[in-house]
């Protein structure tokens, strides 16, 4: 599905502040792939996301989504393929804009704008049904702007609108980070939920070990813009925290078990 | 203040108001602060006007200027988008470059219509007195733009635009080309202010390339004006409180110019220093308004 050819970004290239983010990546991800991602402060976990959804270009390197070169492709085109969740919850929504058309416009991820109307009758009917999953009301509130709603209901609203379309391909980084613990649970569960129904490949970032070892079936640690560990299979449902602190140690030659970069 | 000029400051809103629609669109629907209009608005009376001497039907004049406008607006959105010039600067490049382009269109700084077809003449027929006539045609015409335009807003294209204005890394998220919706606003945006300037020719009986100056300013004053009208956020709202502020923006200054202040008796050419206190007092009030707040509350404690 997603394949990574030796991929590099480096940050003001030249000046004084250059910094190598992703060093020669190489991964493959496979169709059906629930991966997460972890690893300390500046490993460059977002910045190997934003280059997979073409917010950056890379300074070198391939990447292939679904067997096509998309190296080069502007964000707006991977959008036809990627679905995204942002960390900051205000980043995935328009706050001007109602419910309905925030989903009106993710309903046509990756399709070029027409004349049409923005919002349809039977669309409002789809997006009623979609909502009411959420169990959070919002089901009767199509036309409130987004702006009204709270960080953990734009959440799950970007949540449901990147998965609307069917995405290639799913990436969640640490969406969950900036939500209070219990509505963190709720969307990390509607993110299980939905992943395993709609059978997507996904990427998805987190600091929190315990949610990295319980969901997906594979897991990459990241460390200084590289791969650093990468398991699947029944390798990783047997993983622990202390194996992970443990590989990470080992890796990079000291003891992190008390490292707060490493957040149980 | 008398009867005929009321009517002329109503006259004047109308017209203008389309105006002030593009200018909404660029500031506030685009977040895309676009000073071309002080060119455009010139731009669209001297293609309407030039086209005429030479001519042409009034009303396909207007479109040619329409056309010319939308051509503005796309050189100072490509100019920001390709080149990466800052909105604002991009802006004032293509407004500096169309003060010569206006004078090479109408052959020298100005021209008058007198004597020539315009589109009023042409509805004349209706056989209204031409003081009610005018304003009459002018609500017609910004109505229909106000219709119209609420329904692009609302096609998929119109919320695409709109997203982009309020969060581009979203719509870009969603498969939109953010580059081509700026491009799409900003010409369509100028379009409106060439048309407005097209019909204040055709009215007056003559095209200036200096009409433009202060078109912004007066622009911003009557968005913000519009704004200040109680209402629901919505766009049929907002397109709304945008015509009701130029509206509102004409009588100001026709109420300011129809009295003496003192030994002071302030003229047309003071109308840009007068907006420019006007936006600046638009500006603060929120400002002074929250200090106002806190001032009370520290007193209260
Ligand atoms: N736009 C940018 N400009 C310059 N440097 C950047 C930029 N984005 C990221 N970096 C740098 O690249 C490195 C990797 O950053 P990145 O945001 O990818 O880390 P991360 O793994 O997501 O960290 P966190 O867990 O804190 O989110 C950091 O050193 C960071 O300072
Ligand atoms: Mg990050």
């Amino acid at each position: 599905m997603l394949e990574i050819k030796k991929l590099k970004k480096i940050f003001n290239r030249g000046g004084i502040n250059q910094v190598t983010a992703i060093h020669s990546l190489s991964a493959f991800i496979r169709n059906g792939d629930f991966v997460t991602v972890i690893g300390s402060n500046g490993a460059g976990k977002s910045t190997l996301l934003n280059l997979i959804a073409g917010t950056y270009l890379p300074d070198s390197g391939e990447l292939l989504l679904a067997g096509e070169n998309a190296t080069r492709w502007p964000e707006h085109r991977r959008a036809a393929y990627v679905g995204r969740v942002f960390q900051n919850p205000l980043l995935g929504t328009c706050a001007t804009m109602s419910v309905e058309e925030n989903f009106a416009l993710a309903s046509r991820r990756g399709l070029r704008p027409g004349f049409r109307w923005g919002v349809t009758n039977s669309q409002r009917e789809l997006f009623r049904e979609k909502l009411k999953l959420l169990g959070l009301g919002l089901e009767y509130r199509l036309k409130d702007k987004v702006g009204l709603l709270s960080g953990g209901q734009r959440q799950s609203l970007t949540l449901l609108m990147a998965t609307l379309r069917r995405p290639r391909l799913l990436l969640l980084d640490e969406h969950t980070a900036a939500l209070d613990p219990k509505t963190a649970e709720q969307v990390l569960n509607l993110t299980r939920e939905l992943i395993q129904e709609m059978g997507l490949t996904a990427l998805m970032v987190t600091h929190n070990m315990k949610h990295a070892l319980e969901l997906g079936n594979r897991l990459i640690m990241m460390h200084q813009g590289r791969v650093i560990l990468d398991v699947d299979g029944p390798t990783k449902a047997h993983l622990t925290i202390q194996d992970l602190l443990n590989e990470f140690s080992k890796l990079k030659g000291q003891d992190l078990t008390d490292d707060k970069m490493l957040l149980i | 203040m008398s009867l005929y000029i009321l009517v002329g400051a109503v006259e004047q809103g109308l017209v203008y108001a389309l105006m002030v629609l593009g200018v909404y669109l660029t500031f506030r629907v685009l977040d895309f602060p676009d000073l071309t209009v002080d060119g455009s608005l010139p731009l669209g009376a001297a293609v309407s006007g030039a086209l005429i001497v030479r001519g042409m039907d009034p009303f396909l004049s207007l479109l040619l200027a329409m056309c010319a406008g939308a051509a503005a607006g796309c050189v100072t959105a490509l100019l920001a988008t390709r080149l990466r010039i800052m909105s604002l600067l991009a802006s004032i490049i293509t407004m500096t470059a169309l003060y010569s382009i206006n004078i090479r269109i109408m052959g020298r700084p100005n021209l008058t219509l007198l004597n020539q077809p315009t589109v009023l003449d042409a509805l004349s027929f209706i056989g209204l007195p031409r003081y009610l006539l005018t304003p009459l045609i002018f609500l017609g015409i910004i109505i229909g733009c106000k219709v119209l335009l609420d329904l692009f807003l609302h096609t998929q294209l119109g919320t695409a635009l709109r997203a982009t204005g309020d969060n581009p890394q979203m719509i870009r998220s969603q498969g939109v080309n953010t580059d081509m919706m700026v491009i799409l606003g900003v010409s369509l945006s100028n379009a409106l202010v060439a048309l407005a300037g097209g019909l204040v020719a055709q009215s007056q009986g003559f095209a200036d390339v200096g009409m433009g100056i202060g078109t912004i300013v007066a622009g911003l004053a009557s968005v913000i004006l519009g704004e200040s009208l109680v209402g629901a956020q919505t766009v049929f709202r907002q397109t709304l409180n945008a015509i009701c502020g130029s509206l509102l923006y004409r009588l100001t200054i026709a109420v300011a110019l129809s009295y003496r202040v003192g030994f002071l008796r302030l003229t047309p050419s003071d109308l840009n220093l007068i907006t420019a206190v006007l936006v600046v007092i638009c500006l603060t009030v929120p400002l002074l308004r929250t200090r106002l707040v806190m001032w009370k509350r520290a007193q209260g404690d």
